[in-house]
Parts: C-alpha cells; structure tokens; sequence
C-alpha cells in the first residue's frame, strides 16, 4: 500500500462537559493538519468516522467543514459499529491507492453517554424480547467469551487483574489518557463484579474524545515530514456463519474464528510480514479479556500462552510485545469514532520516537486491532 | 409450575403451555441447520427453513452474572439498587442442534460450572399492563 501520515493529532480521551464531539474532532484534525505543515485548503478529500448518529445522539463529521472552511472538499462520513474508525482510515488509504487523491484527512470522534452502551434489539434484526428479558448488553459477552476461555485454556483471574493494570500503569504515562491511576492487581480484582469474572475496574467505558491523522501519496510523503509513517496494510472483516459474537441469541455447534482472525491474517498478508515483525502492539481491550483472546486471534501467540506472557511481563512497555502501550481502552475510554484513530496515533507516536516517558525502544513495525459490534474487526500495520 | 393462562414474552419461542416446555425454530430444508429463534431463510446455506423443536436438555456452554441494573430500554423491568436482584444468563448446548443464551435460574451463580446438565423451564418475569404474567424461557441445572 503506498500511503504514508504525515500528521496526526488527539483530543485528549475522557469526560468534557462543555465540549461537543464534533469539536473534539475539529480540535484533533487542527492539530493534524498543523503537524502535517499543511493546512484545510491542502486536504484533497476527507474521510470523518463517528457513531454517536447512528446511536441516536451525534453529529455529522462532515458538518465540520462549516468550521475549518466550506471549500467545497468531498467528505465521507463513515459510521460501522466498531471499526468504524478503521473502516475511516480504510475508505481513505484505498482513495489514494486508487488514484483519487494525493493527500486528505482522516478525523473520528464520539461523545457518548455515561454507562453501558445501550441498544436497540430491532436496529440489530433480533427480537425485542432479546432486550426486554435482560441479555441485550455488550458487556455479557465479554464475559461469557473471556469465561469460556479460560476454561479451555487456563488463563486465570489473576492474568485478567495483571493486563488490566498494566493499562492503567501505562495510561499514568499518557497525559492524554483518561484514568490515569494506577490501581493494584488486588484493588482490581476487589471492585464490584459487574459480569463475572470481569469486575468495574477491568471495563473501559464509553468516554469522549476525538482524533486524526492526515494521509498521502507515500512517494510524496517525505517532502511534508522528516518523519512519516507508512501504511502497509490496512483491512476490515465482518463475523462469518459460527463465529461467536456479541448480541447473539443463539450460534450454532461448530465454531468459526471470529471477524478479528480473518481480519488480521489479510492484513500481515497484503504487508507480506508476520506477527513477529511486530515491535509494538495495539489490540482492542474493552476488558482485559478482551486483549488475552485478540493476542492471539491476531497471531501473536498460542491460545493460552498469554497467561506465561504476562506473568514474566512480557507485554510490558519495556517487554518483547509491548501492548496497549497508551492505556488501550480501559485507560482511555471507548469513544467509537476516534478510537481506532488513537491506537493508530499511538504506533505513530512510538514509531516516531516521540512516546515519552511510555517510549517502546527503537520500533519499527506497529500493529493496530478493533473489534465490536455487530461482529466487526478491523487491523492496521505501519511501519518506519 | 406457572398458570397457562399466562402470557408468553414473544410468539415461537418456546413450546407454551407445557409441562415440559422446548424451544421452538426452524430448520433448513436443505442443509439441516436449525437456528434460535425462527428464521425465513437459513444464515448457513440461504434455503428456506420449517418449523423446528429444540431437545428439552444440554450442557451449559459458557455463562455469566449480571449484577448492575442493565439499561431500560431496552430492559423491560424498571429497577431501583433496592429492588434489582443480580441474574445469571449462559449459553445452552443442545447437542447437534445449536447452542442458545437464556437467563439461567434455580441454581446460586457461584455454582454455575461448564458442562453441567441444564434443561428448559418457563419462569414468570413480568406483569404486563393488563396485569397478565408474562413468562419466559430460562434454564435450570438438573437436579
């Protein structure tokens, strides 16, 4: 793929009363574009993600174009569930590859309510008694992959209390982070249980925030910055017939690989590299769970190898296999629009050499996962 | 066992009344599959599908506790921290036939274990506004 960002930008992720989502948008894609040394007029195109519309409370990304100049731009508003950030990032990369374009932004961003998603049984095809009788609510199925798990692979409650500190470790060293206290293993696993075994501490929570990045024809990258970040691959799958997913009254006995799995293996393969040419890491972890089971559905390691991994800290900034080195989602909140655009920014940050106190040492390939509702994944490889 | 007079949650669910209560799909003509609830056409193989009658027993496939107030809507039941009582909901594995979530009665959430015996019951779960019970499907260990 030959495509390059040569600027990124991030509203910091959390809470702001007074802030709206398209503003945390316009915010990040300023600073993108000011990164980039490029200003609106220079975008070619542009491509916005946010959900908060298709959830009932948003707003259009493309009504941004009132605020940073209507010059005309063709902009894409991109909602799809889960990935809908990297599906943004996907619909942009594939404009340039075509041809279309020589540079453009991307921008995501949501500001969602407090508490657990909450969902509609008819906007997923299912039955309102699926809602009314209590099982509607993504964090079950966290709970019920992550608990089948690891009775067929051994992983403990303790390897779930370890990864969900180490998100918190690494968000105290993310000024741009939205729980930024350490908590032990032991305070972790004390919280409430809200669906066993994952306790309140081990969620992250739908937050708000926003993000950006501003894409280019690769050969043309390095007249813009001294240091870009090349996009090998960039891919987005959606569930196939038995994979076990979120929001699913029934599946059948046979169990296929979930949308992540497929999702991956086309990704190293249109990098043509492998998960261990990966120096720094960035999988979707709504609980740690969560980044247990995408470790290796991603190929980085053998079902049930991941409670060895993290005892011997082996996923730690300073580790073999950084992951989630800016506080994932437990640190960061869930915003759905931006947050693949912050795991992207992560990898340019530590591929840039630009992370700080959290820097991964001398990286040169970063690898980005989402996954969601309905049964979406999408994956990202930048290099140097 | 609950009055038959009561009311199910949805249509095609379970097989009502009965003292001995399935739960009720499809199968696909052509290729077999039977799916939870009914669908017009197979997810596996596009054929249409007929009616179909799960068994009454499985084994719990996975499961888990729900012990914050789940959001309403889409929850039917409006719930205050005094009245809420946590649940537990699983996936059933009916053997050839499909695995399936309910709620999971009769049984304390921390005896809950993968592979335990399970079958079908119907349990009241709310009162409607013309004051009927409404009951639906939920599992329950064998004793």
């Amino acid at each position: 793929m030959d495509v390059a960002i040569i600027g990124i930008g991030i509203h910091p992720f959390g809470r702001f009363d007074d802030v709206s989502g398209l503003d945390m948008g316009v915010a990040a894609a300023r600073q993108a574009m000011v990164d980039a040394g490029l200003a609106w007029s220079d975008m070619q195109f542009a491509v916005g993600g946010s959900l908060g519309i298709s959830m009932g409370a948003g707003e259009w990304p493309d009504s941004m174009v009132a605020r940073l100049g209507l010059s005309g731009v063709p902009f894409v508003n991109v909602g799809n569930g889960c990935a809908t950030a990297g599906t943004a990032l996907a619909t942009a990369c594939a404009s340039i590859t075509a041809g279309l374009y020589d540079v453009g932004l991307v921008v995501g961003f949501d500001k969602h309510p407090r508490g657990a998603f909450a969902a509609d049984p008819n906007l997923l095809g299912l039955g309102k008694w699926y809602g009314d009788t209590g099982m509607m609510l993504t964090t079950q199925f966290f709970a019920m992959k992550i608990q089948r798990y690891m009775h067929d692979f051994g992983i403990s409650r303790e390897t779930l209390a370890k990864v969900t500190a180490k998100a918190y470790r690494n968000a105290a060293k993310n000024p741009n982070a939205w729980r930024r206290k350490s908590w032990s293993e032991e305070e972790i696993l004390a919280s409430r249980m809200l669906n066993d075994p994952l306790t309140q501490y081990m969620f992250c929570s739908p937050s708000e925030g926003g993000a950006a990045v501003v894409v280019c024809r690769a050969d043309l990258a390095r007249q813009h910055t001294e240091t870009p970040v090349f996009v090998r691959a960039v891919t987005m799958r959606t569930r196939m017939f038995g994979s076990f997913e979120v929001m699913s009254p029934w599946m059948p006995v046979d169990r296929a690989p979930g949308p992540t799995v497929q999702a991956a293996q086309a990704c190293f393969e249109q990098a043509g590299i492998g998960p261990s040419d990966i120096d720094v890491i960035q999988v979707q972890d709504s609980e740690p769970g969560a980044e247990v089971m995408h470790l290796s559905e991603c190929g980085f390691c053998a079902d049930g190898e991941q409670e060895e991994l993290v005892a011997r800290g082996a996923l730690e900034i300073d580790g073999p296999m950084p992951v989630n080195t800016d506080g994932g989602l437990i640190g960061n909140g869930e915003p759905i629009g931006a947050s693949g655009l912050r795991q992207i920014h992560e990898i340019c940050l530590q591929l840039r050499g630009q992370a700080g106190e959290r820097q991964v040492r001398d990286p040169s390939v970063g690898f980005t996962q989402v996954y969601g509702a309905p049964g979406v994944s999408a994956c990202a490889i930048l290099s140097r | 066992m609950t009055s038959a007079a009561a009311v199910p949650i949805a249509p095609g669910l379970f097989t009502w009344p009965s003292d001995e209560p399935q739960l009720t799909g499809t199968r696909c003509v052509d290729c077999g599959l039977m799916v939870f609830p009914s669908v017009a056409t197979c997810p596996r193989c596009a054929g249409n599908t007929g009616p179909a009658v799960f068994a009454r027993r499985g084994t719990l496939w996975t499961f888990t506790t729900q012990e914050f107030i789940p959001k309403s809507p889409p929850y039917a039941l409006v719930e205050t921290e005094e009245s809420f009582v946590p649940y537990a909901v699983g996936y059933v594995e009916f053997p050839g036939e499909g695995r399936i979530e309910g709620r999971i009665v009769g049984c304390a959430p921390a005896d809950l274990r993968i592979g335990m015996e399970m079958e079908v019951v119907v349990v009241p779960f709310m009162v409607d506004e013309h004051g009927a019970t409404v009951v639906t499907y939920a599992f329950q260990p064998i004793a």
